[in-house]
């Protein structure tokens, strides 16, 4: 009786100890995981997910309380990326893909007023005062600030278009059954 | 004029195509079918033809089942292979149940259930056998002795369809052990493999098949003949079936060697049972073994291994299906762990180093 | 010669007789030429000219811009009809800018530079410019810039130049022509090419079933001691660059590295006569040989083509189809691309144009992998095919990349073997081109999030100068409504 309560004790003893240390040794500060979020969103602060930046966002995700498709920006590749580091699943191949964007500036209704110059987060914007603007589309992501504060609705938001530089094979279609024999 | 752009390189292809491999198995098969045929007489041949037909109803029926194309999946050849396999591995004189329900589970159980051709990780064949063998044990074991057809000894044609329909057969007056079976029922009795031996028909016999035996096993020379030629025609390569004889030749003559009362020798193990079947027909099937030469020899070597301890140590005096059957689980192992090596690359994947003296 | 054995490789039914023993002919002027101003690896082309002009023969119509682009000349003389978007040809279908010239038939040579007089007393920087000037690309039909790998000798310790002739594509015999008819200079170009490279050995390569190429080579080659004609087997795919090295020299190629950095340089042998009429006659690259053939074809033959000539005018120089095709191809079938259009011009690197019958293509429904082993015997580069593609098929790629997708050649060796007709190059030439796609995904958003980042710093470092300027001129104000009180009260 003794021996067992003493053997107990002692293995209590011995474990908490261990236990103790080892969150000492091992402690985690803060939550790794909306670091390595927030290194995967494009950090460009659209606001377009709906949280106010690019770390409420990830604090968000890292919680559990947003979706891993939420970044319009990102796109599939994004969602892919997070679903993976948060651990989830999800199905991409019905999800809206309209593949990356670009924004554009319609030259006959710019007006030159600089807002959307101002606006843009990446400097992809270039033009002077009273003069057309035009969008360097190499560092333009797509976060449509500019679509949405032009006052002559003179931005467009386009898909980038195929190039042959850019062009790759498709997926063989799946598998095909032979001809059905009736 | 627009032309198709569909797909890309290569616009050229080899005559191969999955149907006529089959082919060329079965083409392989048939030498030795035809001679066990006239072997064991009208009931073996009902037992053939039995186990084959059932294997493509089965087929049939799942795939209408499963809505998908049954004709054109019917004649990949895959479910007839099965089915003659399975027959092969199957005793001559079995009742028609047997090569029914050996289909049901060839095709049900171990193919179509994990999605049909080229998803099984189980050799169909082998567990139709091994899940017969096991449930009954009293029918799979009832060989008999070479009933040549229109011999005196044979059965006529309707009292073959008695002896395999209605089981009005007396196996007890009849039936024969099979040479692997007489040694192992002797040494359980106490009688040493070098005093058991000598009553077996000699080695030449048992070569050409005149023995009792499994439908397709006994003529292991017309065997090799049908597996010579898959090696000829480049349907099989000699990894697998090498690594299987020579490992199960080295174990017999090493054991032999060190105790003959106990072991039999390397030339009586390679030549009796089952094992050139099985070592250039079973455990060549493409689906259930693993992709590259290296890791062939890996498998090869482990059925022989396996097949030879379950004969020296196990219950059952045949060990080839549960060597193949529990070799197919490693496959998946050895295909992830034994790659070919990349172009430019070392075993470990890492890019090769740069010769000393260059940059 | 001592020969070393590669891995894998297959051998496909090669139908060089179709075009083998037919003589190369010159195309007559088309009524029009297409000269797209990317027809190489790297930048495209600048265009000089402007619609309307008048040019001549070897005039320069694009300038190459950057390390690696090559400059587009003139076929012939002519008017430039028009700058426009045409077709290129490339199984996308997409358009390209495109120089159309009008040819006036005169076909008069504009200047040309000087003929270099001896090529070996010149240095390796003036081949090298001359060629780059010339606007040669590497004519195997990866069209990548000559010029870029004769300077391969200034960064590399070099050894050998490997003249590439084993044209192991089947059907395509515009190599072996080009060495049977121009094997002085083809030899000429190929010691000139060694000379820019600093290479003391040369080893022409040649598949062994082209025996009258080996023999006139090795017949011009007789009087150089530096010189070695090798007759390598014949197996596909025996012209890749890193297993034809080995198959001469033993040495293989690291992964990710070069030949030049085993001392080994590749170059085709319609690049090194290319080189020869460049260096010995200053004459710009504005043609090349086209194998034309398939059963599709009525008069398969072997044409010396202008630059910019559209294939259907070839097709019709060979008496036209003989029976719809259910391929047109440019290159070989293993490797080459399929056509949408007839209507597409050639280009340097287009090696042959194939009209190939539903029966020589032999399509079947994909059947299910029956996991044979073929394409892990068969692939030259050691890799596992059928698990590279069970993994792209369920968009796995980062298991693709470490089954080793990126060292794939895309020989498709492991769809011509396929029993079950699974087109498994296919699943490789997608899976490159999307990891491609996600790397340039990967630095845009890199870039982007760089310049997010100065962004926000410069804008608060103008706050932060607003800020202080606006705290100093309050300070200042400060100061002085206190000096002035100070003054108030001690006058």
């Amino acid at each position: 009786m003794l021996l067992a309560v003493g053997s107990l004790t002692v293995m209590g003893a011995a474990l908490g100890t261990v236990l103790g240390v080892a969150a000492r040794f091992f402690a985690v500060e803060g939550n790794p995981l909306e670091a390595e979020i927030l290194s995967l969103l494009p950090g460009s602060q659209c606001g377009q997910c709906g949280f106010v930046g690019c770390g409420q966002a990830a604090a968000a995700l890292a919680r559990g309380d947003a979706k891993v498709t939420l970044c319009p920006p990102g796109g599939k590749a994004v969602a892919e990326k997070l679903a993976k580091k948060v651990g989830v699943r999800v199905d991409l191949s019905e999800a809206e893909d309209r593949g990356p964007m670009v924004a554009y500036i319609n030259e006959d209704l710019c007006i030159g007023c600089l807002r959307c110059m101002q606006e843009c987060s990446t400097d992809a914007i270039v033009g002077a005062p009273k003069q057309m603007h035009t969008v360097v589309s190499e560092v333009c992501h797509a976060c449509a600030k500019c679509f949405k504060i032009c006052p002559t609705e003179a931005v467009e938001m386009r898909p980038i278009a195929v190039t042959i530089s850019s062009w790759h094979w498709q997926k063989p279609g799946a598998l095909q059954a032979p001809p059905q024999v009736h | 004029m627009k032309i198709l752009v569909d797909k890309s390189a290569p616009f050229t292809h080899a005559p191969t195509s999955v149907q006529k491999t089959m082919a060329t198995v079965l083409l392989a098969l048939v030498p030795a079918t035809l001679f066990n045929a006239t072997l064991f007489g009208w009931p073996a041949v009902f037992m053939f033809l039995i186990t084959l037909g059932s294997c493509l109803g089965a087929e049939a029926i799942c795939l209408s089942w499963s809505n998908k194309p049954v004709l054109p999946t019917l004649f990949d050849g895959s479910a007839a292979l099965t089915g003659w396999l399975l027959a092969m591995s199957l005793p001559p004189w079995a009742p028609w149940w047997i090569g029914v329900l050996g289909a049901v589970f060839a095709i049900f159980l171990a193919k179509q259930v994990f999605g049909g051709l080229g998803q099984n990780p189980f050799n169909p064949a082998m567990v139709g056998r091994v899940a017969l063998l096991i449930s009954f044990p009293v029918q799979m074991t009832a060989f008999i002795a070479p009933r040549p057809l229109f011999s005196s000894t044979a059965p006529g044609f309707i009292e073959s369809l008695g002896i395999t329909f209605a089981g009005r057969v007396d196996f007890d007056s009849i039936s024969a052990a099979s040479a692997l079976g007489y040694v192992k029922t002797e040494l359980s009795r106490g009688i040493p493999v070098s005093q058991s031996v000598p009553h077996l028909p000699d080695l030449m016999d048992i070569a050409l098949g005149m023995h009792p035996g499994s439908f397709g096993e006994t003529s292991a020379l017309l065997i090799l003949a049908g597996g010579l030629f898959l090696l000829a025609r480049r349907v099989i390569s000699w990894h697998i079936p090498t690594a299987v004889i020579g490992t199960l030749f080295v174990m017999g003559a090493l054991f032999n060697a060190i105790n003959p009362d106990r072991f039999t020798g390397g030339v009586f193990q390679v030549i009796s049972g089952a094992t050139f079947l099985g070592a250039f027909f079973i455990a060549t099937d493409y689906v259930t073994s693993p992709v590259s030469k290296r890791g062939q020899l890996v498998y090869g070597c482990g059925i022989g291994l396996m097949t030879w301890i379950i004969r020296s140590f196990a219950g059952y005096p045949e060990g080839m299906a549960f060597a193949v059957l529990l070799m197919n689980a490693l496959t998946p192992l050895i295909d992830h762990h034994i790659r070919p090596r990349p172009f430019g690359r070392t075993r470990k994947g890492e890019p090769l180093p740069l010769a000393r003296g260059e940059k | 010669m001592k020969l070393f054995p590669i891995r894998g490789g297959i051998h496909p039914d090669y139908r060089k007789e179709l075009t083998s023993e037919k003589p190369i002919v010159a195309l007559p002027l088309p009524r029009l030429l297409y000269l797209p101003v990317q027809q190489h690896m790297g930048a495209p082309a600048n265009i000089t000219v402007q619609p309307g002009d008048q040019v001549k023969k070897g005039q320069v119509l694009a300038k190459g811009q950057g390390a690696v682009s090559a400059p587009i000349h003139a076929p012939t003389s002519g008017r430039i009809a028009e700058i426009a978007n045409i077709t290129a040809p490339h199984p996308s279908g997409l358009p390209q800018n495109t120089i159309i010239l009008e040819p006036d038939g005169k076909d008069e040579w504009g200047d040309l530079p000087e003929p270099l007089a001896d090529p070996f007393a010149a240095t390796p920087q003036q081949i090298k410019d001359r060629v780059a000037g010339a606007g040669i690309v590497g004519m195997g039909g990866a069209a990548f810039p000559s010029a870029v790998k004769l300077g391969l000798g200034g960064s590399h310790k070099l050894e050998i130049l490997l003249l590439n002739g084993a044209e192991c594509e089947p059907y395509l015999t515009c190599d072996d022509r080009v060495m049977r008819e121009y094997a002085d200079q083809v030899v000429d170009g190929a010691r000139i090419m060694a000379h820019a490279l600093g290479t003391p050995r040369i080893v022409i390569a040649i598949e062994r079933n082209k025996p009258q190429s080996l023999e006139l080579i090795k017949k011009a080659a007789a009087a150089f001691a530096n010189i070695d004609v090798a007759d390598v087997p014949v197996q596909y795919p025996m012209g890749a660059e890193r297993h034809l090295t080995q198959a001469v020299t033993g040495r293989e190629t690291p992964a990710r590295k070069l030949t030049a950095d085993i001392g080994v340089v590749v170059h085709n042998v319609a690049t090194a006569r290319a080189v020869h009429q460049a260096v010995r006659f200053g004459r710009p690259l504005i043609s090349r040989i086209v194998t034309v053939s398939g059963n599709a074809v009525r008069e398969p033959k072997n044409i010396e083509v202008p630059l910019g000539t559209k294939v259907a005018e070839l097709i019709d120089f060979c008496g036209g189809l003989a029976e719809t095709p259910r391929r047109i191809i440019s290159g070989g079938p293993m490797m080459g691309q399929p056509l949408p259009d007839l209507d597409v011009p050639v280009v340097k690197g287009t090696s042959g144009i194939l009209a190939l019958t539903a029966g020589e293509v032999n399509e079947r429904p994909v059947q299910p992998c029956i996991r044979c082993g073929s394409c892990v015997s068969i692939c030259p580069c050691g890799l596992v095919p059928v698990e590279m593609a069970a993994v792209i098929r369920h968009e796995n790629m980062d298991a693709a990349v470490a089954w080793g997708v990126m060292d794939c050649v895309s020989c498709g060796s492991c769809s011509y073997i396929c029993p079950s007709h699974i087109p498994l190059a296919q699943y490789f030439n997608y899976a490159k081109g999307r990891l491609n796609e996600q790397d340039r995904e990967r630095r845009k958003r890199d870039l982007v999030k760089r310049l997010v980042e100065e962004r926000a710093a410069r804008l608060e470092k103008a706050a932060k100068a607003k800020r202080e300027a606006a705290a100093a001129r309050a300070a200042a104000q400060a100061a002085q409504a206190a000096t002035a009180e100070a003054n108030r009260v001690n006058p």
